[in-house]
């Protein structure tokens, strides 16, 4: 009777802390699945896209689908490279010319594109940053207002009017048509002006006091303190850039010219947008690039997430 | 400057005297603000002009309303409307919805798995609209698409997504609201953990459980967050372009054409450039409108 008691008690002992420790646990764990099933659907399409990507070109158009790819191959990648065409790469505008596969000419478009755009606005929005953020000057305020009225202006209503501006100054079809209206973007002027802010006047006065002229302090002492809230701009400048899609479109006619998003719709409208391996090997080919740069830099994405919410 | 001069000084020596002091300050601001004036500013006042004129490839002539008239005459324009608030009601309740809901979800769960499952809804924001449109196409794709291939599992006839004209504005909404916005999670998921915890803990102390406290505690003060993500995602809702451009091309018979996808092809399909401003300034009213409305019905109770 004991001995049975011990066994019953020391057999229950452990499973009743077990179970109980399996209630606590439960909330834990149903919210874990729950997450992780929101989370896989979300990703789906991106897992898909590589799946296809890199399926044998047989067996993209079979059903059952392979929901995991078995023989996986490099096959769709390579011919989405050849069937792009070969065109002529001008580079950076200066007349000498390489060929090369079009796939590769709008990958070094959009590198290019996207870079200069992002330099720029990066260098030329900290400048105007620093001036509203440290100075006084007449016009100051209406200026910023300025900016920040134009903040709210959808990017439809000047499309047309930039259109006919681009037509009259000769920059459709070229690179300084994409690139130039871009430039114009003021949000960083704004987030910038924010961090500024922060910065002690001190610091300036000191370097002035030492005979410092107004750039040095600009470029020695504002610069290298905001490299924060520089890297925040930069990053969400040029995932736009990279990712822009209606006016590369409108401005690009000529097929050595396109980026990435207006060729893999210009490939979607020809004769071999229906076949998905390709289509969906151009498509990895342009979302790869972003989602390294994501997460290499995914501390600031969530940073300027984090500022955005404040100042709204 | 010792001595200040008794005379006023004149006006070019006072110009002198503004210019140095001021000229580095619009030295800094000058090519950032050449280029908004150029590119932003003139260009904003040129629509304003062009929605009054007849603008085609070969010149411009004031027309008065008329561009405004045929709009609100036109049967499309009204369907395009009809399209767009349908998709930017449905899109930013379920942004709202699944944004919050995820981000209560991960708020008690240890920081790593935190990061790591905002890293994972965020992920397919940094991908194009572009490229993630193609693939819901793929997906939609009726004979081999993953859609109807589910639907085959459960014994059900493969729809039709993207070319059925009944369907098809429901798909691009689905393919929009399947994916998690990620900037919803993590400005939700920053706003909670910024919270007092003294809050729940006084609550726990009366009694309340978990639903309560996210009822009575939690949303109210997320309420300048909702605020500010439901105006953002309305704005993106009223512009949706690229998924219906490269999913339908505004399709089938009209029945996805959104408002910009309607500027799109007045511009650069008809060259109707001033019916064009004039749908685009249409556009920026019924934006500004809806962010006032919104900043006036959720924006009142928001200090604390």
């Amino acid at each position: 009777m004991t001995t049975k008691t011990t066994v019953a008690e020391s057999a229950f002992r452990p499973t009743a802390r077990n179970f109980s420790k399996f209630r606590r646990m439960l909330p834990r764990l149903l919210t874990l699945l729950l997450l992780s099933a929101v989370a896989i659907i979300s990703l789906f399409p991106l897992y898909w896209l590589f799946v296809t990507a890199l399926t044998p070109a047989s067996t993209t158009v079979r059903m059952p689908p392979q929901i995991i790819p078995k023989n996986p191959t490099l096959e769709n990648i390579v011919d989405m490279i050849r069937i792009s065409g070969t065109g002529e790469l001008n580079v950076l505008g200066t007349g000498w010319i390489i060929r090369m596969p079009r796939m590769l000419i709008w990958f070094i478009n959009t590198t290019f594109i996207a870079l200069f755009s992002t330099g720029f606005h990066v260098f030329f929005d900290a400048m105007a940053g620093y001036a509203f953020a440290k100075r006084r000057f007449p016009g100051s305020r209406v200026l910023f207002w300025m900016i920040l009225a134009a903040l709210m202006i959808p990017g439809q209503v000047t499309l047309v009017p930039l259109f006919l501006m681009i037509t009259k100054m000769d920059l459709v079809n070229s690179y300084s048509g994409v690139i130039l209206p871009g430039l114009a973007d003021v949000i960083g002027i704004f987030l910038l002006k924010q961090f500024m802010q922060t910065i002690p006047t001190e610091l300036e006065e000191a370097a002035r006091v030492d005979g410092a002229s107004e750039w040095t302090i600009f470029i020695k002492i504002i610069m290298p303190l905001s490299v924060p809230a520089l890297a925040v701009t930069a990053i969400f400048a040029f995932q736009r850039y990279w990712n822009s899609f209606l006016w590369p479109l409108i401005v690009l006619q000529d097929p050595d010219l396109f980026t990435l998003q207006v060729g893999l719709s210009y490939i979607h409208t020809s004769e071999f947008g229906t076949n998905y391996g390709l289509l969906m090997a151009g498509a990895a080919l342009a979302a790869v690039p972003m989602i390294i740069f994501f997460f290499a830099f995914q501390k600031y994405f969530m940073q300027g997430l984090r500022i955005g919410a404040i100042k709204g | 400057m010792v001595h200040p001069p008794a005379t006023r000084p004149g006006l070019a020596q006072r110009f002198v005297q503004a210019w140095n002091k001021y000229k580095w300050s619009y030295f800094f601001i000058f090519p950032s603000m050449l280029l908004f004036f150029i590119f932003t500013a003139y260009p904003v006042g040129q629509a304003f002009l062009l929605a009054f004129q007849k603008v085609d490839l070969r010149g411009s002539e004031w027309i008065g309303l008329k561009n405004f008239q045929d709009i609100f005459a036109s049967k499309l324009f009204w369907l395009s409307m009809q399209h767009t608030f349908i998709y930017a009601a449905f899109v930013v309740a379920a942004w709202l919805v699944t944004s919050l809901l995820v981000a209560v979800l991960i708020q008690p769960l240890h920081n790593r798995i935190q990061s790591l499952f905002r890293a994972a809804f965020y992920l397919p924001n940094v991908i194009s609209i572009v490229v993630i449109s193609l693939v819901w196409i793929w997906i939609f794709e009726p004979q081999f698409g993953f859609f109807n291939y589910l639907l085959s599992l459960i014994g059900q006839e493969p729809v039709r997504w993207l070319q059925n004209p009944r369907i098809a504005l429901w798909s691009i909404v689905l393919s929009t609201v399947l994916i998690v916005p990620g900037s919803g999670v993590v400005i939700y998921s920053a706003a909670i953990g910024s919270i007092p915890r003294d809050y729940y803990e006084a609550a726990e102390v009366e009694g309340a459980n978990g639903f309560q406290k996210l009822l009575h505690i939690t949303l109210p003060l997320l309420n300048p967050t909702t605020l500010y993500l439901m105006v953002i995602y309305t704005i993106a809702g009223f512009q949706i372009f690229e998924r219906v451009y490269i999913m339908t091309g505004g399709g089938p018979i009209n029945r996805t054409t959104t408002i910009v996808q309607l500027i799109y092809q007045t511009a650069f399909s008809d060259f109707n450039f001033g019916r064009a401003s004039a749908q685009g300034l249409i556009l920026f009213a019924i934006i500004a409108i809806f962010s006032m409305i919104q900043f006036k019905f959720l924006g009142t109770d928001i200090e604390y």
